[in-house]
């Protein structure tokens, strides 16, 4: 554990790229197997099971300190992270611990078995062995999440300076719903092939968004198709099984049941990358359908009626079980869509559809209709370019539609979490409705630090009243909101719900009679919901 | 219980005796604590200090009518008796006593209970009613001893040393930085000090304080001419162009807030050293269990949690509103 906090400290202190990879390298090279395993599967989200809910450790914690629950509490709101509220407020360790990583995941799963008098004995036992900082970080394997500003891209380049191994092979040795458990470090990384393991995706390839349409030289190089408003997803058949992955590798094959029709209707060995759509009558619905879709397990035969999904194919990755994505998208498109025409037009995938334009002015026209066709924009794609693996430039543009705007009124005040401890940084927007201001809706980012430092001191010296975490302000500050969507929602005081909120500017220069008023924002959800 | 004390809209006033401790605005006659900014203003007609204080105060307010008070010496202001005692805070900070008919109030302004080796260390004044600052006060500041501290601190700039890098070290430039200075291991390297915190070491040092040598920044001094430096800076000075002539440099604050992790992260320096001239949370419970105090009133920090606790605990707490700032962490109030 001392080398994974050694590690982690290096991380975390750190704000240098070439830093953290070294530091990581370094790691990678030295520790042994199963550390370098179990930490790989930490920063690339696999963690153990939780083996006891966050609600125990703060009693045991507030116990353990002599602390009552509320100043327990009151602290957590204050350090915005549980593991490190929890080793800050323990008493200095009275013993000392020289096992590894390995071991103290292996201790708290055996945790798992045991009642909970056993458990809570094992992991005060645990604090009481390991100095704030190894603490810190086991407290933080029993809470979950492990965020620690190591990217998936980052951590790859420092294995492939460790291995020798190329970068994109790693990434995809990485992909897929490996556990620490089901492999082993040879088989994982050392072993020469990745596509042993059936339900493994490939890399995700990801666009940023356009800078100069200029520079993309003549548009006869160019493919354009709309940018769909739904969950990412690639669809692998191997082996008579389906697999449906999201972007942030989420197994999500048994949320959307009717995708398994494809089963029947492709041959083995195809991979296609896509956009699961809820879409009904040759149109796609509103992104509120398919959220309802979302986090569900199972799906009711009602729900599966109201927002049924296709799969909206953008690329062909495997054809025939072979890797197909060195290609040119021309290539794999035209494969793609000899695909999608052999299918009966009542299975649930379609082709997305090309916007034919001659000139870059024909491209502007079409991204205007964006909103008009269900779009969320554009996406262009040279004709000639591989399938890349992550976010690269040069190949792939994606070109969105400019947000909807609004001009709103602050009037509540929450400190954010982690590194915006302390901070007032999540904030609560109103429209006017006559002398009333009606909340609508909630953002968190899109300042600069000084000016969130800026309104953090103007918050504390102007609350109003106090509800918890949460400051009332007085109604002075007017913010432009900039958002994706807005749709009717019968759950919010104002009747809508916006989609990607967040602040776009502060509007230094406007009085608040001058922002937006309900009206305003009905017109918008009459004209765009 | 009679008042002593009263909160007014320009400070904390004393009607026996007719003065104000630390008042924020301008009044007849000010006592006050130590030489920081929020506490030492300007305006003043007349001001009663300890003798460092004074210093300080004259090299940062210019010409103003200052009288100075020993540690421990009884004075008559008024009806009212008043005293000066350590507060462990910064050289010359105290505690003020203000006796009124058997009745005796204390009022902390800023302090910390362990000895930083620099400061006059706090002695706990028994009194009926304690006013203290509580810019800590939760569970979470638990500050990292000393010896452990300087140690951390020495490596850190034996570590730049030798990976031919400039340590630059952000720190208040009263208090903190000359704390900072004994600790530092001289033969590392040179120290060099900005400005601002030279300037306050000059005036320590005609105080009779001793500070190992310092070389002030000035356009000749780099990491050329100076290889190996450790730097001591004020935390506003970190990032700007004036550090950029070091080079290649590891940054470091100084400062309790770099307890938690997510200001350590924001202020993205590569390191940070847990060091307050606040009281931690032990320190603020065992300053006020020392005092014996009925009542108690908590200023500037975490008031209204530090109130609770303190009600839970059966003292008779409440909040007092002040323009106190301590300890900022963030770039804008290390400036004031």
């Amino acid at each position: 554990m001392k080398a994974f906090a050694a590690l982690f400290a290096q991380l975390d202190e750190s704000t240098k790229t070439s830093v953290k990879v070294a530091a990581l390298a370094d790691y990678f090279r030295t520790a042994p197997d199963s550390d370098k395993l179990w930490t790989t599967a930490l920063f690339t989200g696999r963690r153990p099971k939780r083996v006891i809910t966050a609600s125990k450790l703060r009693l045991w914690a507030a116990e353990v300190a002599g602390l009552p629950d509320w100043l327990f509490e009151e602290s957590y709101s204050i350090v915005g992270d549980l593991a490190e509220t929890i080793a800050l407020v323990l008493p200095p360790p009275r013993a000392t611990s020289d096992e590894s990583l390995t071991y103290w995941i292996m201790h708290l799963r055996a945790l798992g078995t045991q009642d909970e008098d056993a458990r809570k004995a094992g992991i005060i036992a645990a604090w009481d062995r390991l100095p704030p900082a190894e603490r810190f970080l086991f407290t933080k394997l029993l809470t979950g999440g492990f965020r620690i500003g190591v990217s998936a891209k980052l951590m790859t380049r420092a294995l492939a300076q460790a291995t020798g191994q190329p970068e994109p092979e790693l990434t995809h040795k990485l992909m897929g719903n490996w556990t620490p458990d089901s492999v082993t470090w040879t088989s994982l990384i050392e072993a020469d092939d990745p596509g042993t393991d059936a339900s493994r995706p490939y890399p995700f390839y990801l666009a940023y968004g356009l800078e100069d349409l200029e520079a993309l030289g003549p548009p006869a190089d160019w493919s354009a198709e709309r940018k769909w408003d739904g969950i990412r997803g690639q669809f692998i058949l191997r082996g008579g099984t389906h697999y449906l992955w999201s972007r942030g590798e989420d197994l999500m094959t048994d949320r959307f049941p009717e995708l398994a029709q494809l089963c029947d209707a492709l041959p083995d060995g195809t991979v296609i990358d896509g956009e699961v759509l809820a879409f009904a009558d040759g149109a796609p619905l509103p992104f509120a359908a398919l959220q309802k879709r979302i986090g569900r397990k199972t799906v009711p035969r009602k729900l599966l009626a109201e927002a049924p999904v296709i799969l909206m194919a953008y690329d062909l990755l495997e054809q025939d079980g072979r890797d197909i994505r060195h290609l040119p998208f021309a290539d794999r498109r035209a494969a793609l869509a000899g695909l999608v025409a052999q299918v009966s037009t009542h299975t649930p995938l379609r082709l997305s559809p090309q916007v034919p334009f001659g000139t870059w002015d024909d491209l502007a026209a079409a991204r205007s209709q964006s909103r008009d066709v269900g779009a969320e924009g554009l996406m262009l794609k040279r004709h000639d370019s591989p399938y890349l693996s992550g976010r690269k430039k040069g190949d792939w543009w994606k070109w969105k539609v400019d947000p909807l705007t609004i001009d709103a009124v602050m009037i509540y005040a929450q400190a954010g979490s982690g590194r915006r401890a302390n901070l007032f940084t999540d904030y609560t927007f109103a429209v006017r409705d006559g002398d009333a201001l009606v909340p609508f809706t909630k953002a968190y980012s899109g300042l600069t630090d000084a000016e969130f430092r800026q309104i953090t001191a103007w918050v504390r010296k102007n609350t109003l009243q106090k509800f918890g975490p949460v400051r009332q302000v007085p109604p002075v500050h007017v913010f432009e909101i900039a958002f994706e969507g807005i749709n009717q929602s019968p759950r919010h005081k104002s009747g809508v719900a916006l989609r990607f909120p967040r602040m776009l500017r502060w509007r230094q220069d406007k009085p608040v009679a001058e922002a937006n008023t309900l009206d305003d924002l009905r017109e918008m959800l009459r004209l765009y919901g | 219980m009679t008042d002593v004390l009263t909160f007014t809209d320009r400070g904390i006033y004393c009607p026996a005796g007719d003065f104000y401790i630390d008042p924020w605005r301008p009044v007849p006659r000010a006592l006050i604590t130590h030489a920081h900014s929020d506490h030492a203003r300007w305006g003043m007609d007349s001001y009663l200090a300890t003798p460092r204080t004074a210093a300080v105060m004259r090299h940062r307010l210019g010409d103003i009518a200052v009288q100075t008070i020993a540690y421990d010496t009884a004075q008559q202001i008024g009806d009212a008796t008043v005293s000066f005692h350590p507060a462990g805070h910064v050289p010359g900070s105290a505690q003020i006593r203000i006796a009124v008919k058997g009745q005796v109030w204390v009022v902390s302004g800023d302090y910390k209970t362990v000895d930083d080796g620099l400061s006059e260390p706090f002695v706990p004044v028994p009194c009926h009613a304690f006013i203290t600052e509580c810019t800590f006060g939760l569970p979470i500041f638990n500050w990292t001893p000393q010896d452990i501290l300087q140690g951390q601190i020495n490596r850190w700039w034996a570590e730049c040393a030798a990976a031919g890098k400039t340590a630059i070290l952000g720190a208040y430039a009263l208090g903190k930085a000359q704390r900072l200075l004994r600790l530092l291991d001289p033969a590392i390297g040179p120290i060099l000090t900005h400005g601002a915190v030279e300037n306050t070491n000059e005036v320590l040092r005609a105080q009779g304080i001793p500070l190992p040598a310092t070389t002030r920044v000035d356009a000749n001094v780099t990491a050329k001419t100076h290889p190996g430096a450790l730097v001591l800076a004020m935390p506003s000075a970190l990032g700007t162009p004036w550090a950029r002539r070091f080079g290649p440099a590891s940054t470091a604050f100084a400062s309790g807030w770099m307890a938690l992790r997510g200001v350590r992260r924001r202020r993205a320096a590569d390191r940070g050293f847990i060091v307050s001239d606040h009281a931690d949370w032990a320190g603020l419970n065992a300053a006020i269990t020392a005092t014996g105090a009925e009542k108690i009133f908590v200023t500037h920090g975490y008031t209204t949690a530090f109130q609770q606790w303190l009600r839970d605990q059966g003292h008779d707490a409440h909040v007092v509103s002040t323009d106190y700032q301590g300890e900022g962490f963030d770039a804008a109030e290390d400036a004031a």
